[in-house]
């Protein structure tokens, strides 16, 4: 029998479950959710330029996909971020959520976390509103995405301990190599692009090389093939 | 009072046409694809009973080059 | 400059009209300076309004001499409406690029009539408002003319004849060069590649301003309409297709000459050496090949021409030399044309080289059986589908072809051909591998 249970408040600290902290424990949980959901988005992004497809799905599938993660990441962010506002266990003003250095707690870290969270919010209202920008506009917001990744990243790893031990630490280390690695691959494959004034000349070269290693009619009466048309 | 017909068509713009090819799948029944993986599109106006998925597919376009056009 | 004027001058038609008149009996030319252009076609006068001009453009019925034969009246009246609504002030642009290999008549005008194109393009400013005016020439043809433009302007500044100030600009040598977006996309600073429509460039064109493109022959008609009237202008012609042209006319002997004809003048008096064995092009190289026996009977109207598929395009009537093959030489122009592709659009950059490399199969008589199926088929998929008319132009030409050398065809196939002159006829300019510095 423990004497400390007849003493109500001892109870309630003992337990250590109550609104507050019960908060604390969701603002942690989505925001690895949340980690999680903008890696699938970051890889199924890449996927998309390179007109890829995921085995097994149809080919809106990956943009599709990547849309509507993105929607759901965001949900789990504003989460995330709401409830470590309320929690009255640290002190966290509302603003730190989107203007950097303004929270005392970890400044540096929830800094990094608004910046991002600034990012994401401007490549998703700039995607839903897609039809009414140029392309050049859209793009340039777009292409901040990989910027604003590795800087959410850094804020999960830094701003709590969770993604520092124990499996999450696996599943950190994991989702920066995913990344890391899809980004290398779009890289390497933009590399090898060729560029507009030159894929009709590249093509041309390949068809033609493809005809002429065709063995030549058997039949041949008169006059030789011309080869002149086709020199360069 | 009459309805005004007004007729939709598809219509892409083929430099934004990366040939995702996800139109073509959200709507068989207006566009296919060429042997290069590029939308070939039926010429005309579209069937009423497919513009809710014709609005789909415009939107599912990742290059934006897929749109719809009103024209009476 | 190697073209040579026809003298066609006929009392009856009162021809040439935009060409100087022939040389006189002691073989003097006069020099197409502002006085002689003065002296034969008067001053220049204005109209004192945007948009009074348009009326007698659109009785005279004057349609774009630069392949596409749009009524002149609708674009001039469709740039001076996007400017009202828009509130922007339009830009002309007088097109001298040209960018048709076979044809030489523009640059050939810009040599001989500086000064009537100068005069149309100021009318042009004036009827839609514009306060920027760009002759744009070919890069291969400034070398010809941009002295003389720049000559012509300057006594045209000493003269104060005109009022809206003229840049000369150059395109780059680029089949697309010519087509009216593309030349407003180099003109804005880009590439020479053309831009898919919506919008129209006389809504949004050069800096998203209402534009004016207008081929240099068309802004020629334009000043004499100005002085003449309408019914002057109708007077050759058809009733369709009202007025006079400069056409490209290659003969045997391979020399390009520049004549002017009138709208509806007998293929066989314009080409001269037409038999019904022969093969002629029309059109230029989006053009149509026609036999002899066809052309015998049509005229260079497109309502006679469309009977047997062709148009007049850019006024290119070039008989192929019956010791020719009519197959090698499709092969080498589709083999340009297919270079020439901006490679934006999916369809044309896969389908052009596609059937470039069968057609020199064919020609070269090591054609797969399937190779005519296979540039049947291709030709359907990339027409139509393009953001210009590059490939659709390509494949009439292509089709043109198959239809009008359809037994030399068989005769490649049996690994023969009827031809004795192995050389190339058709113009056709050497294009090496490319940078995007060839495009801008």
């Amino acid at each position: 029998m423990n004497p400390s249970l007849g003493n109500f408040r001892d109870a309630e600290i003992v337990s250590g479950i109550d609104s507050s902290t019960a908060f604390w424990y969701v603002s942690r949980a989505t925001g690895v959710v949340a980690l999680l959901l903008l890696t699938a988005v970051m890889l199924l992004g890449l996927l998309v330029t390179r007109q890829g497809r995921l085995p097994g799905l149809p080919r809106f599938a990956v943009s599709g996909l990547h849309r509507n993660l993105s929607l759901l990441a965001m949900v789990f962010v504003v989460v995330h971020v709401v409830t470590a506002v309320v929690d009255g266990y640290v002190n966290i003003p509302i603003t730190a959520a989107v203007v950097p250095l303004t929270s005392p707690y970890e400044r540096l870290w929830l800094s990094l976390g608004a910046v991002s969270f600034d990012l994401m919010l401007a490549a998703v209202v700039t995607s839903l509103l897609r039809g009414r920008l140029s392309r050049w506009a859209w793009r340039a917001v777009h292409l901040t995405a990989y910027l604003s990744w590795p800087v959410a990243w850094v804020h999960s790893f830094f701003a709590g301990g969770d993604l520092r031990q124990g499996w999450l630490l696996y599943v950190a280390i994991v989702c920066a190599v995913a990344v890391a690695a899809a980004a290398a691959w779009r890289a390497a494959a933009a590399a090898r692009d060729v560029p507009r004034a030159e894929r009709v000349g590249r093509l041309m070269a390949a068809v033609h090389d493809r005809s002429r290693a065709q063995p030549p009619n058997g039949r041949r009466e008169r006059s030789a093939p011309r080869e002149r048309t086709h020199s360069s | 009072m009459r309805a005004t017909e007004t007729a939709v068509k598809l219509l892409v713009n083929p430099i934004d046409c990366a040939a995702h090819g996800a139109c073509a799948e959200l709507l068989p029944e207006a566009i296919a694809l060429d042997e290069w993986g590029y939308p070939v599109i039926d010429p005309g106006p579209l069937r009423p009973s497919l513009e809710r998925p014709a609005r789909k597919a415009v939107s599912a376009c990742p290059t934006l080059a897929l749109r719809l056009i009103r024209s009476s | 400059m190697t073209t040579v004027t026809e003298d066609s001058r006929d009392a009856a038609t009162g021809l040439p009209r935009l060409l100087p008149p022939p040389a006189s009996a002691a073989g003097e030319t006069r020099p197409p300076d502002l006085d002689a252009h003065a002296a034969r076609h008067g001053r220049l006068e204005y109209r004192g309004r945007p948009g009074t001009l348009i009326g007698d453009i659109e009785a005279a019925g004057l349609t774009g001499r630069g392949g596409a034969a749009f009524p002149v009246h609708r674009k001039l009246q469709a740039v001076l409406d996007a400017a009202a609504g828009r509130r922007r002030t339009p830009v002309v642009i007088a097109n001298g690029a040209e960018s048709e290999p076979a044809s030489d008549k523009d640059a050939t005008l810009l040599w001989l009539s500086p000064h009537l194109v100068l005069d149309g393009l100021q009318l042009a400013a004036e009827a839609v408002g514009a306060d920027t005016a760009i002759l744009a020439t070919h890069v291969s043809r400034t070398r010809d003319v941009g002295s003389r433009l720049r000559e012509a302007l300057a006594a045209r500044r000493a003269a104060g004849i005109d009022r809206v100030p003229v840049q000369l600009a150059q395109a780059p040598a680029r089949f697309l060069s010519g087509q009216e977006t593309a030349l407003v996309s180099h003109l804005s600073g880009g590439p020479a590649i053309p831009a898919f429509i919506p919008p129209r460039i006389t809504e949004r064109g050069l800096n998203g301003a209402p534009t004016l493109v207008q081929n240099v022959e068309s802004l020629a008609h334009l000043a004499l309409i100005a002085r003449r009237g309408p019914r002057w202008f109708r007077s050759v012609g058809t009733d369709a297709e009202p007025g006079s042209m400069l056409a490209t006319v290659r003969r045997s002997d391979g020399q390009p000459k520049i004549t002017e004809v009138p709208l509806g003048i007998p293929l066989r008096d314009l080409a001269g050496d037409l038999r019904p064995d022969s093969a002629v092009l029309v059109g230029g190289y989006h053009g149509t090949w026609l036999d002899g026996r066809q052309a015998l009977a049509l005229t260079l109207d497109n309502a006679s021409l469309a009977q047997a598929g062709a148009r007049v395009g850019a006024g290119v009537v070039i008989t192929l030399p019956r010791d020719r093959c009519g197959l090698v030489e499709t092969a080498s122009v589709v083999r340009y044309l297919a270079l020439e592709s901006a490679g934006q659009c999916g369809p044309c950059l896969n389908g052009l080289p596609r059937i470039a490399a069968a057609l020199a199969e064919i020609a070269g008589g090591r054609a797969r059986p399937q190779a005519v199926t296979d540039v049947t088929r291709w030709s359907g998929l990339v027409t139509g589908r393009g953001a210009c008319h590059h490939p659709d132009g390509t494949v009439r030409f292509v089709r043109s072809a198959l239809q009008t050398f359809a037994a030399e065809i068989d005769l490649h196939q049996r690994g023969r051909c009827s031809a004795a002159d192995t050389r190339l006829f058709l113009p056709v300019p050497r294009v090496a591998a490319r940078t995007e510095q060839d495009w801008t």
